[in-house]
């Protein structure tokens, strides 16, 4: 059944697909590294790596365009992503600072407690980043497939 | 009882609208909301994160309960859809 289906897929739609997804990708982490200078950051760069993988989804067929990132691995990045956030918030504070204080993390490696600062909202950018791609795919898959991750839109 | 309802949701409507009237200007310097965090943040934020992007400053550094709490309710949006709707082949 999936087979006939990728065959019917269009070959334009696929190359274009096959060719636009690393400059979408390229482009969502541009995003999420380049908030502290331009307007963006973790929750915009992730959607656009998300929708990456939903235009993937979509062009492939849903059952074979898991062989580029499977269930599993979407579940574990979805769920590393806030780890990440809380992970960088709780070592703040077990190295003397507050909860959040990304400045206490001066003391791990020595840049300078303002520039952890700056460096400690990337950090926690790239794991709101992670989640909000993450979740975004899972609800395409779920919502596209009712479930089943047999066939999608 | 419907009737009811729409009478309440007028009534709390135009009570709504009517305290709007005792907003501030929109962009007033002197409004409440403008003269107590809002200032630091204008003034120090560069100073004290060397982000230049004041938002991203205030949404990743100021303001990082709120975020790390977006992202957990985002988590538990799709682990919530997942756990509804996901079905194992049968």
């Amino acid at each position: 059944m999936m087979d006939q289906r990728t065959e019917s897929c269009d070959i334009i739609i696929r190359m274009t697909v096959r060719i636009m997804m690393p400059f979408i990708q390229l482009f969502g982490l541009y995003v999420i590294v380049h908030g502290h200078y331009s307007p963006g950051g973790g929750f915009q760069g992730g959607v656009i790596l998300g929708a990456a993988y939903i235009m993937l989804s979509i062009a492939f067929g849903l059952k074979d365009s898991t062989r580029y990132l499977s269930e599993k691995a979407n579940a574990v990045m979805g769920s590393i992503g806030p780890m990440i956030f809380v992970g960088v918030a709780i070592v703040c504070a077990l190295v003397g600072g507050l909860f959040l204080d990304y400045s206490a993390l001066d003391k791990i490696i020595p840049l300078g407690p303002i520039e952890w600062r700056s460096m400690g909202i990337f950090l926690v950018e790239v794991g709101v980043g992670l989640a909000v791609m993450n979740i975004m795919l899972s609800l395409y898959w779920d919502l596209a497939s009712n479930g089943e991750m047999e066939e999608g839109l | 009882m419907k009737k009811l309802a729409l009478l309440a949701t007028i009534v709390t409507g135009a009570l709504l609208i009517y305290g709007v009237q005792d907003f501030a200007p929109w962009g007033d310097p002197d409004a409440p909301a403008s003269r107590h965090l809002s200032p630091h943040y204008i003034e120090k934020a560069v100073e004290e994160t060397h982000v230049p992007n004041l938002v991203t400053a205030v949404l990743g550094d100021y303001r990082g309960y709120d975020t790390m709490f977006e992202t957990v309710v985002i988590f538990c949006a799709g682990m919530a859809v997942v756990s509804v709707l996901r079905r194992p082949k049968s």
